[in-house]
């Protein structure tokens, strides 16, 4: 049946997109800076439902948060016992996956759409593309594969992905809150917000956002020079040795 | 990473005293604190490069106002020990990207440690009982010549007044400073038996000198840690390097007022318990087998 209605909103609407409700959201936080005393911060996102001019709002909303951060080259590595001792063994490159990940809705993804629908639709950890090389190929593989769960366990240990059913609370029928939470060992650089409202079991209508995570002040300096200009950074951490030697020798001179 | 300041802070102090006491460097003690309280194995290499690059600048000055260093000595042991450096900064590098280097840090860190420290327990076990039965404590034997002496190459130090083959003073060198990059020590505690044992390089300048390389080989492995591998971080070194100056201090002081021996058997038992930490860390089975590596940003 709900095939059906699609279907007849696409003949009608012919190539014109089938969202009959818009969505318009609002960061707490465009710009999260790092400092020294960054401990992480939690980022609020709202966002309004609007329904077409003469319209009304439907009662069975529900909604997917997807944050990634600055994507990045990662290997997973799995231990194995060798001659007594446990070495790294076997690994596996994830190319281009977000170094933060979170997929935050209104209910557990599972209950929200089918699984087809959310694996179109790359929703939820389990959803998600993460890219990996295997041989010479790059491609996705199943959940239940070691190395991917792997991952997913690891990251959602420091903090970094996470998977939420209950982090998106409506405030009114068509206002919604959700908390986007940035650990302090937050990656920096862009994010990307992807929202996705869904009625039914389908989804009626999608929006995006950005923000951007950025180091300030000293941290930003020795960050940039650690990662830019290794040499001079290397170069100038020396010289602080030397002088911190020299003061010493000076401090407690013995005769 | 997120590392209580003042747990390492501590950590300096600590390392420092023991270092001061027995006029070591303490990196063989500073790294592995540091992998024992989840500083990643690479970071922390890289950092105590830079924390004993300071502590041996602050001893060779000293040394270096008594008039106690071989300056040609050093310049030789020098030109083998950067090369050193470069190649354990190269291997160090290279074991990084086939994922190998936490394990061969481990192993060298068994290996080394276990084999050092057993045999300085043996040594000044031995000097104690001789001491017991009323003889000299230790084995001298002036003169006494082995095969490094046979090598050709010879060359005159005046100020140690040694007369020795370039070969094993280059060796030693290369090893010191190879070790030095790969496993975040200054050797000390390798160098200066080294150098009394094969070159027979007399008390006066010994020590002095050996800091000259391990100064040299530090600060190089600091730069060359830092432009290859970003690895170095400053902040943590520079909090070990405040508490290790300050500690090494009061522990110069106590060790003055010990025996030598007993300090041999005691700096021997330490070195043998944290080679022997290594070895139980690479047996036993982790409670994760996985872990994550960054390899780049995009």
């Amino acid at each position: 049946m709900r095939q059906l209605w699609l279907s007849a909103a696409i003949l009608v609407a012919n190539v014109q997109p089938v969202l009959s409700e818009r969505l318009v959201l609002s960061l707490s936080n465009e710009r999260v800076q790092i400092a020294s005393n960054f401990v992480g911060e939690n980022l609020v996102l709202f966002g309004v439902v609007e329904p077409d001019p003469g319209k009304t709002l439907r009662d069975d909303y529900d909604l997917v948060v997807t944050v990634a951060g600055p994507r990045e080259i990662m290997r997973t590595r799995r231990k194995q016992r060798v001659l007594g001792i446990w070495v790294n063994v076997g690994s596996r490159e994830f190319v281009r996956v977000p170094s933060y990940l979170a997929v935050l809705s209104s209910r557990p993804v599972a209950q929200i759409a089918n699984a087809d629908t959310l694996r179109r639709l790359q929703l939820g950890l389990d959803n998600f593309l993460l890219t990996q090389r295997i041989g010479s190929d790059l491609g996705d593989t199943v959940r239940e594969d070691p190395f991917r769960a792997a991952f997913v366990r690891l990251q959602s240990e420091h903090g970094l992905y996470r998977q939420a059913g209950d982090a998106v609370k409506f405030l009114t029928p068509s206002v919604f809150r959700v908390v986007i939470p940035l650990p302090a060992n937050v990656p920096t650089g862009p994010f990307s917000v992807d929202v996705e409202l869904f009625a039914g079991g389908a989804m009626i209508a999608q929006s995006t956002a950005a923000l951007e995570v950025i180091k300030t002040g000293v941290e930003q300096y020795v960050a940039d020079a650690a990662g830019n200009n290794g040499l001079l950074y290397g170069l100038l951490t020396t010289l602080m040795a030397l002088l911190t030697g020299w003061i010493a020798s000076v401090v407690f001179r013995r005769d | 990473m997120p590392v209580n300041v003042f747990l390492v802070l501590g950590m300096g102090l600590a390392v420092g005293f023991i270092s001061g006491m027995f006029g070591i460097g303490g990196g063989f003690l500073m790294t592995p604190l540091l992998i024992f309280i989840g500083v990643s194995p690479a970071v922390a290499v890289a950092s105590v490069s830079t924390h004993i690059a300071a502590s041996s600048f602050s001893g060779a000055l000293n040394y270096w106002r008594r008039g106690a260093i071989d300056v040609a000595l050093a310049l030789m042991l020098l030109s083998a020990g950067i090369i050193g450096t470069a190649t354990g900064v190269w291997l160090f590098t290279t074991l990084r990207a086939l994922d190998q280097l936490d394990l061969m840090i481990g192993l060298s860190y068994v290996t080394l440690l276990t084999l050092v420290g057993a045999f300085m327990i043996y040594e000044s076990v031995l000097a104690e009982l001789r001491a017991r039965k009323g003889m000299p404590a230790t084995l001298r034997r002036p003169g006494s010549h082995n095969w490094v002496h046979g090598l050709p190459l010879k060359l005159r130090f005046k100020r140690s007044k040694i007369y020795v083959s370039a070969i094993p003073v280059w060796g030693i060198g290369f090893i010191i400073g190879f070790a030095g990059a790969m496993m975040g020590i200054g050797g000390g505690f390798l160098l200066v038996p080294m150098l009394i044992y094969f070159l027979r390089v007399p008390t006066a300048t010994v020590i002095g000198t050996s800091m000259v390389l391990t100064l040299v080989t530090m600060a190089s492995a600091t730069v060359m840690h830092a432009a290859t591998n970003h690895l170095v971080d400053a902040i943590l070194a520079l909090i070990l390097m405040v508490g290790g100056v300050v500690g090494a201090q009061f522990g110069a002081r106590t060790g003055q007022k010990m025996r030598g021996e007993r300090l041999r058997l005691l700096l021997g038992i330490l070195v043998f318990m944290v080679g022997m930490r290594f070895a139980f860390e690479l047996v036993v089975k982790p409670d994760d087998l996985f872990s994550i590596r960054h390899v780049s940003n995009l």
